[in-house]
């Protein structure tokens, strides 16, 4: 039993932090982020050419193979560099759900070319009334078509095929296809981007295995709780550099309880949800029966430390922390935005309640 | 990162298990609830039973009666005691913080006397520590102790300290220069608390009940080859001693905290709330899976810390977040138990109208020590603002 990280874990973890500062420092995340999509097509090219954008899917399709421990490393360096663009949407999102919903021969058509960086895509799946269950989802595939509205839709403008959630299966659906009308909504976020997309007699193909939904969904929840821990980390290294070298009342401000303590509760957060991330990609990996539960454990800890240490991270830096230039805010924004994405604490502690309260199963063992 | 268990681990479980099953003692739910001072010499009987099987110190080496356990091991021990509802054992202080600290610091003669009745509980063993002015700033405790020939003679007043009222022998932090910094003239000794002037009083807590002691010195004679480690060089042992407490004492409490979450599950399901079982209440349900949720986030901090531990060979202070986060989430474990079970929450064990005895009545009191016992968390965080991120030190 190793619950730290393999000597190739730890290399991938490393080269990742160091492609993403080079390729992607802050400046070029400010950037991308005043852009109408905080895309770039020669980063992209760039992160397809190191293996990233095919990291957990099959090698027949064109992907690295590796596993979700791999995907969620990967995951915690983009969050810490603030990666903007369709990533998590390509990848966690679109990528995860082809593997678990798609026919070979879907797979060649969508998921390889996501493999080899040719291809961006997105999941759409929320509606008017914002559920993340399916079983509250309206929109429904007639005759080879989609109709309907498709909120939060992230990173849609970039895609150039869409996977789309309906009451009866799960869809691909091109992006210049008929009737499909893309417009922007004004998220919090500027680094991901979000859209309302409608549909009007769009065709639509059906893939293979609507079931496997539920599982790629776990597997992007993972890895948003990654890329949240990710920027949790960096949070807390900009509050504690600053509380160092910040000096009030003739001393670093970091000298005094009530700053040094808030860095403290920022690095136990930070830590625990990171316990929760690689405990929940591990047990999707190995499929233990308890991986659901350690999904929603792990969303449901992030997505309210990832929200305490930001608020934290900001009262430390006091006025500079409430600036633009301040890049802290940035962080703040993306964590609220992950906060919400596929089902905030709420949606996930009753989802807790429902496996474990009353499945009756209180019982989780590492065995 | 693989948490699935190796050969040798799984023989380890597997073995334990069979063990437990044999061997955990059917009457124990009769027990459970009752006041230490009564069920002590129960939870001495287990634990002579687990020693007899070799499982009473698993991380112990093998030569001290141990079983040479990796940290995933004593880990596994854990989960598997709260899988099988196992009681405590008595000797918890000499097993978990002060065994661990002769096997570092002590003579081979030491060990040899002191180790086997740590084991069999033949021997119970208090942390004299704490005093009256030395709490949170430990190092500058006055207890001090006088070289008089080959004995030390020991005067001076010691608080909060547990188990004393069932100690046999006492890891004791002492002054014994004067002199020089507060952290360079500290020395443990190993103190018979049958020593001639010994004085043991009960401290009486806010939960009624007198877990703890003061303990007092006067002109007791301790033999100078009692002395743990060296002379002067207290300061460490004791942090050693410390670093025991907070690195794996958060292991231990799984079992506690498990079996208080499931027992908090069943109680909701029985529980009418508005004409319906608690647990089908909407805000006690996120209340349970939020409990249940950190204690499995706890878990994992306490196996991810061990497998840190095992690459660097040192507990570091990471063992802070253990003590910060199992303290406070167990506060909150409680106060989840009052809000479940409502005015019955108050009733104590003695009416029988009480909840589980009383434990949640006790419990709700007891756990507003956590904080503070075994360095407060405010004493936890300042270790992590300085010691893990490199602030400068506020004190």
């Amino acid at each position: 039993m190793e619950f730290g990280l393999s000597e190739s874990q730890r290399l991938l973890k490393d080269n990742a932090r160091k492609f993403f500062a080079g390729e992607c420092p802050m400046e070029e995340v400010r950037r991308l982020m005043e852009t109408d999509t905080a895309y770039d097509e020669a980063l992209w090219a760039k992160m397809a050419e190191q293996g990233y954008t095919g990291i957990i899917f099959p090698e027949e399709f064109g992907g690295v193979g590796l596993g979700k421990v791999e995907l969620i490393l990967l995951m915690e360096e983009a969050g810490r560099a603030l990666l903007p663009g369709p990533f998590f949407s390509t990848v966690a999102l679109a990528g995860a759900a082809l593997d678990a919903t798609a026919t070979p021969e879907q797979k060649k058509k969508y998921l390889a070319p996501i493999c080899s960086g040719e291809a961006r895509s997105t999941v759409a799946m929320l509606e008017g009334a914002a559920s993340s269950d399916v079983a509250d989802l309206r929109m429904a595939g007639a005759n080879g078509e989609l109709t309907g509205e498709k909120l939060f839709v992230p990173d849609a403008a970039v895609a150039n095929f869409m996977i789309v959630v309906a009451r009866d299966g799960v869809f691909v659906v091109d992006a210049k296809a008929r009737g499909v009308d893309i417009e922007p909504m004004a998220g919090m976020d500027p680094t991901r981007k979000l859209y309302a997309v409608q549909f009007n007699h769009t065709p639509a193909e059906k893939l293979g295995n609507g079931a496997g939904l539920a599982l790629a969904l776990d597997i992007a929840v993972a890895a948003l709780v990654a890329e949240m821990v990710g920027g949790m980390q960096r949070t807390l290294e900009i509050t504690v550099e600053y509380a160092k070298m910040r000096k009030q009342f003739g001393k670093p401000i970091g000298m005094f309880q009530a700053v040094q303590h808030q860095c403290a509760d920022m690095y136990v957060e930070t830590e625990s949800a990171r316990s929760a991330a690689y405990y929940a990609a591990w047990a999707l990996e190995e499929n233990v029966p308890d991986a659901a539960v350690a999904v929603s454990i792990a969303k449901m800890y992030a997505s309210d430390a990832g929200r305490a240490v930001g608020n934290r991270g900001i009262q430390v830096h006091g006025g500079m922390g409430f600036t633009w230039e301040n890049d802290l805010h940035l962080y703040y924004r993306r964590a609220k935005a992950s906060e919400t994405t596929l089902g905030d604490s709420t949606t996930h502690r009753e989802r807790i309640a429902r496996l474990v309260i009353d499945a009756g199963a209180a019982s989780t063992q590492s065995a | 990162m693989d948490l699935n268990l190796n050969a040798e681990e799984k023989q380890f479980r597997d073995e334990l298990r069979a063990w437990l099953s044999a061997n955990v003692p059917k009457d124990w739910p009769e027990w459970r609830e009752k006041p230490l001072e009564e069920s002590f010499p129960y939870l001495r009987a287990w634990q002579r039973k687990l020693h007899d099987g070799r499982w009473a110190a698993v991380s112990w080496p093998k030569e001290y009666g141990g079983r040479s356990a990796t940290l995933m091991q004593q880990a596994l021990f854990w989960e598997e005691m709260a899988r099988a509802q196992a009681p405590s054992m008595a000797n918890s202080l000499g097993l978990g913080l002060i065994g661990p600290t002769i096997i570092a610091y002590g003579t081979e003669a030491q060990k040899q006397r002191f180790i086997p009745k740590i084991l069999s509980a033949e021997e119970i063993w208090c942390q004299g520590f704490s005093e009256p002015n030395a709490g949170s700033d430990l190092a500058s405790l006055q207890t001090e102790a006088r070289l008089d020939g080959d004995h030390y003679v020991v005067n001076g007043q010691k608080v909060w300290t547990s188990f004393g009222w069932v100690g046999d022998w006492c890891e004791l932090v002492v002054r014994t220069d004067p002199n020089v910094p507060k952290h360079k003239g500290l020395t443990v000794l190993l103190v018979d608390m049958k020593s001639p002037g010994v004085e043991v009083r009960p401290l009486r807590q806010m939960t009624g009940e007198s877990e703890f002691n003061e303990l007092f010195f006067r002109d007791v004679r301790v033999p100078a080859e009692n002395v743990l480690g060296k002379v002067n060089d207290g300061w460490n042992v004791a942090v050693s001693t410390l670093m025991y407490e907070r690195g794996s004492y958060g292991a231990r409490l799984y079992l506690i905290f498990k079996r208080n979450i499931e027992r908090l599950i069943e109680l909701a399901r029985t529980v009418q709330r508005n004409g319906r079982p608690a647990s089908g209440d909407p805000l006690l349900r996120q209340k349970l899976a939020q409990c249940y949720a950190e204690i499995e986030i706890m878990r994992l901090n306490q196996l991810r810390a061990f497998s840190r531990i095992t690459a660097t060979g040192v507990p570091g202070p990471e063992g802070s977040i253990q003590k910060i986060f199992w303290s406070e989430l167990n506060q909150r474990v409680q106060q989840i138990a009052q809000e479940l079970l409502g005015p019955y929450g108050q009733v104590a064990g003695g009416d029988r109208r009480a909840v589980d005895k009383g434990i949640w009545s006790y419990g709700y009191l007891r756990t507003r020590g956590n904080t503070i016992e075994a360095g407060t968390s405010e004493v936890q965080r300042n270790i992590i603002g300085h010691f893990v991120l490199g602030l400068p030190r506020s004190y």
